[in-house]
């Protein structure tokens, strides 16, 4: 009560005086009044400036008067140099809004815990393994049977939970014709209380829900998607659902803050595990496993027995791999289970995106810096130009400290002004650049709580960076020594060398984010200038599905009315379409051994590479009599690798599979090598081949899904996708029962494999944008001080005859020097740390000559931008007028 | 010359005192209330009367109100607040201490 009024009276400190002479002015009316002498009266009260102090003293609380009053002070003086305040404050705002930007993102991907019991305790089971052809990959994804045999060994040690990989799939609340997408994840029965997860409705599974494969058909949704897609209808419990032909209802709700445990991606639909189709198949990795490690248990024991469980369930599985060569089963069991720490949760979106984060905040923080920088060497200069006032201020009396909270509560106003601004351009950007690595198909959804930790991080920066760029200033300042400031200052180069040293810092680090800035360029070039093999605009895909499956005739009429719409070219099927996803199977040679080396697999129809428009290098497309056993089309990898130096068309090859089992194919034809399912990896073997497939005794059998290519005339994305639910409806009324399951354009498919490097790219290439503007702002601004402070002696020199050559060298000189400065402590920071980021870049050498020459040229073409205002000022100088001021 | 402010730190107690029994005094009001029941023996000063009135309304022991007086111009009424009841009591079991204390030292010194 008591501080608050205090504090109040400090910002009404008017009506306080004008209240208190009130109140003086009537007790001497009163005693006027009563007979006694004014002049007496008057007397007898004293000083009422003295008694008004004493009650001041008493009533406002001082420290805050002061600070109201170097608020008020230091608000005249941002407005005085009105411009440069904006600049400052404006390139502190960006800088300070990327940061709280990133910080938003990287939190909320990398560091926020899961909501759950003990984050801290929650473990992921990863494997260090050899792929089949032996190369060296980490994978976290377990087979059903093998995480059961795991979880009884763990028993008593920690608590194992199966979680699934989120899938998008095909469901609905009604009919099929009311089909829509929901994100699935299968999670064992007793996760939630292994979490200490509790419902926000209705019940969540327990072990009881997860017993028997099938028989547990119960579903809980996720709060997020039950105020989305119900808008938290109570009457949801007991609702039922369909996916696939499984009908499952719905039990409860999960509580608010659990969104799944893939951060990136919020799971809108819960299952237990024993529903998923493959929890028998110990050939099927869907799930990955989390471990719940308390303490106590040692870590290393319980990962060496599980290494020995997996090991045995691995080694007996291989015993079935008869058909695969003895390297390739050594390869396959070289593997070594690991704990990672899942505090966090465990996404693809993390593995994809941790580096790229972390660089991106490296590079906010060095915008951050050089903002900052800029703001410091601002303030010097202005310091410089208020030294008088600081030394007057000092000579009357002012202590040191409060002519430092003078400096630093200018500081304040400006970082606080900053960091509102930047509070505005962050709440925007984090949300833009998630929208930006996401697609249509596979929007990234995470949940971005502008919370007490983003609120506390702003606070932190806030708070930094007035320190940061005031500190220095305000030392400066409150150490000014009356005397000498009154003469000159004692030493007039101090203050210049301290703004050089900061330009050179400045460079370094605006070099630094040129450089990252444009190996990721490059790189995201290189990428994009991939050779694909075909082409991918105007292609439209309808990814189909039939629930029990349709003969090729079927698939083939549907075909047929999608070709007879307005603006199709071609029309086209595949079993599914490049980048998608994968089949594989080793393959022999005239009988010979399986091979090491896998070969990729696409099942395509008759036409399919006319429609692609993928060149044939040799031989021809399929027939449409020709069917699979039997014809394969080979791409040149394939030639290069199993037929070097020979015409392939017309020689054989067998397809083994794990079991032994050879299938026969001729090859007809040879396409050129296209992507099969990255465009970062080296070419694959690929063998495409017909999409008709039949049994040993020759009979067709029936496609559960299809997807149809279509070339459509135009290449324009959005007017391709304008075109999806017609062609979508089209597939319907053909009433074969097949009905399109998703629609994509293959541009995306590729788009989507790129989205990292443009975001680095487009992210690179802007910081580096601001990066250079404020580091030639800030150059302009100490060469137009030091043009200033050296007037005199630019003046002289003029009036003695110095040439304007040398004038201008004189004022340049040293500035370029530590340019020279900053850019070679750049080139060096900058091959350091490229080795960090290495495995972000595609195909760039940080080394590369060009890499380098570029930011330095740039930088340099800049300064020199930068320098002329001040060169012309300075020539411009009249040593005429300078001696007679003088 | 100047008088010699006689109440040595007393000042609160009487002032606590005196609104306690007379509810709604302005300063010069009680300036001459505890002139007049005091025969004219101790006398507040202006000087410290009124720091002493905003010190006590800070700390919650007095409450002040504006009233408008005949003459159209306002003045500053001040009541005792509950709080000023207890400091009221604290206060005089401290005198009563430091007086019996004092007479003591008087007596047998």
């Amino acid at each position: 009560m008591s501080l608050w009024t205090r504090v109040r009276d400090a910002f009404r400190g008017d009506r306080l005086n004008r209240e208190l002479n009130e109140e003086f002015e009537s007790h001497m009316e009163e005693a006027i009044a009563e007979g006694r002498d004014p002049d007496d009266v008057r007397h007898a009260f004293g000083s009422t400036l003295r008694q008004r102090e004493a009650i001041r003293r008493v009533r406002v609380a001082g420290w805050l008067e002061g600070l109201k009053a170097d608020a008020i002070f230091g608000w005249r003086q941002l407005r005085r140099n009105r411009v440069t305040s904006a600049a400052a404050i404006l390139s502190l705002a960006l800088a300070m809004g990327a940061c709280v930007s990133a910080f938003r993102l990287i939190d909320a991907l990398l560091w926020r815990p899961l909501p759950v019991a003990t984050p801290e305790r929650l473990f992921a089971l990863s494997r260090a393994e050899l792929t089949f052809e032996g190369k060296p990959t980490h994978f976290d994804g377990w087979a059903y049977p093998d995480f059961v045999l795991m979880r009884s060994a763990a028993k008593g040690q920690a608590e194992l939970v199966a979680v699934s990989y989120t899938e998008r799939m095909d469901l609905t609340y009604a009919s099929d014709a009311e089909m829509e997408k929901g994100l699935v994840q299968y999670v064992s029965g007793w996760m939630w209380a292994s979490l200490g997860l509790h419902p926000a409705q209705g019940r969540l599974f327990t072990q009881q829900d997860d017993k028997v494969p099938g028989a547990h058909p119960v579903a809980v949704l996720s709060y997020d998607y039950w105020s989305r897609r119900f808008g938290r209808d109570q009457k949801v419990i007991g609702r039922t659902l369909r996916i696939g032909d499984q009908l499952l209802e719905i039990v409860g709700v999960g509580p608010k803050s659990f969104t799944g445990t893939e951060p990136g991606t919020v799971t809108e639909i819960f299952l237990p595990t024993m529903m998923h189709r493959a929890v028998t198949r110990d050939d099927s990795t869907w799930h990955r496993i989390l471990a719940i490690i308390p303490p106590g248990t040692g870590m290393e024991p319980l990962r060496a027995k599980l290494d020995a469980i997996n090991m045995g369930f691995e080694s007996e599985r291989a015993k079935g791999f008869t058909g695969m060569p003895q390297e390739s089963i050594a390869n396959y069991l070289h593997q070594r289970v690991e704990f990672l720490p899942a505090a966090t949760g465990v996404s693809g979106l993390q593995a994809d995106y941790r580096q790229a984060l972390e660089w991106l905040g490296a590079l906010v923080a060095l915008v951050l810096a050089i903002a900052c920088l800029n703001v410091a060497n601002l303030m010097t200069a202005l310091a410089a130009a208020r030294g008088r006032e600081m030394a007057l201020r000092v000579s009357i009396g002012a202590g040191r400290w409060r002519l430092v909270q003078m400096v630093l509560v200018e500081s304040a106003m400006l970082s606080g002004l900053a960091g509102g601004l930047g509070a505005l351009l962050a709440w925007r950007a984090a949300p833009l650049v998630l929208s930006m690595i996401g697609s249509r198909d596979n929007p990234i959804r995470l949940a971005l709580p502008s919370d007490w930790r983003v609120l506390s991080f702003g606070v932190l920066l806030i708070v930094g960076v007035m320190l940061l760029f005031g500190m220095l200033p305000a030392l400066r300042a409150s150490g000014v020594k009356p005397v000498s400031a009154l003469k000159g200052g004692d030493d007039p180069h101090l203050r210049r060398r301290m703004m050089h040293g900061m330009i050179a810092v400045q460079v370094a680090f605006c070099f630094l984010v040129l450089f990252t800035a444009g190996l990721f360029v490059k790189s995201f070039q290189r990428l994009s200038q991939i050779p694909l093999g075909y082409s991918p605009q105007g292609l439209l895909l309808l990814e189909s599905v039939a629930p029990h499956g349709k003969l090729p005739q079927t698939w083939d009429q549907v075909a047929e009315a999608l070709r007879a719409k307005p603006g199709v070219e071609r029309v086209a099927e595949s079993g599914w379409s490049l980048m998608t996803s994968s089949s594989n199977n080793a393959v022999a040679i005239n009988g010979g051994p399986p091979s090491v080396d896998l070969v990729y697999f696409l099942p395509v129809s008759p036409g399919w590479f006319e429609t692609m428009r993928m060149r044939m290098m040799a031989g021809r497309e399929f027939l449409s009599s020709e069917v699979n056993p039997g014809a394969a089309v080979v791409n040149q990898t394939f030639v290069k690798r199993f037929f070097p130096g020979e015409n392939p068309v017309g020689r054989h090859f067998e397809e083994v599979g794990d079991d032994g089992s050879r299938q026969h194919f001729l090859v007809v034809g040879v396409a050129a090598d296209a992507p099969y399912r990255s465009v970062r990896e080296a070419q694959l073997p690929v063998a495409f081949v017909p999409l008709r497939e039949v049994d040993a005794k020759g009979v067709a059998q029936p496609e559960e899904g299809i997807t149809f290519l279509l070339r459509m005339k135009g290449k324009d994305q959005t007017a391709l996708m304008a075109r999806a639910e017609e062609m979508r409806k089209a597939v319907a009324a053909a009433g074969a029962g097949i009905r399109v399951s998703n629609v994509r354009t293959q541009q995306e498919l590729i788009d989507a494999q790129t989205l990292r490097e443009r975001l680095l790219a487009m992210l690179g290439m802007f910081f580096a944008a601001v990066a250079l503007l404020l580091a030639g702002i800030g150059l302009y601004g100490v060469l137009n001080y030091s043009v200033l402070q050296r007037r005199r002696e630019i003046g002289i020199r003029v009036a003695i005859g110095a040439r304007k050559a040398a004038i201008a060298r004189l004022v340049t000189q040293r500035v370029f020097s530590m340019v020279a400065v900053g850019v070679v402590a750049g080139v060096g920071l900058g091959l350091a740390s490229a080795r960090y980021m290495e495995s972000l870049f595609f195909q760039v050498k940080a080394s590369d000559a060009s890499m380098l020459a570029v930011p330095c040229a740039v930088i340099l073409a800049v300064a020199m931008v930068a320098t002329v205002p001040a060169v012309l000022r300075a020539l411009r100088v009249d040593p005429v007028e300078i001696l007679r001021a003088e | 010359m100047k008088k010699q402010d006689s109440l040595q730190g007393s000042l609160d107690l009487l002032v606590l005192t005196i609104l306690s029994r007379r509810p709604k005094l302005h300063g010069y009001a009680l300036m001459t209330a505890i002139k007049e029941t005091s025969g004219e023996v101790l006398t507040a000063e202006e000087g410290s009367l009124y720091p002493a009135l905003h010190r006590m309304e800070e700390a919650g022991w007095i409450r002040a109100e504006w009233v408008v007086k005949g003459n159209g111009k306002r003045a500053r009424n001040y009541q005792l607040t509950a709080g000023g009841k207890k400091q009221l009591a604290a206060e005089e079991t401290r005198w009563t201490t430091v007086s019996s204390a004092i007479n003591r030292v008087l007596r047998e010194a």
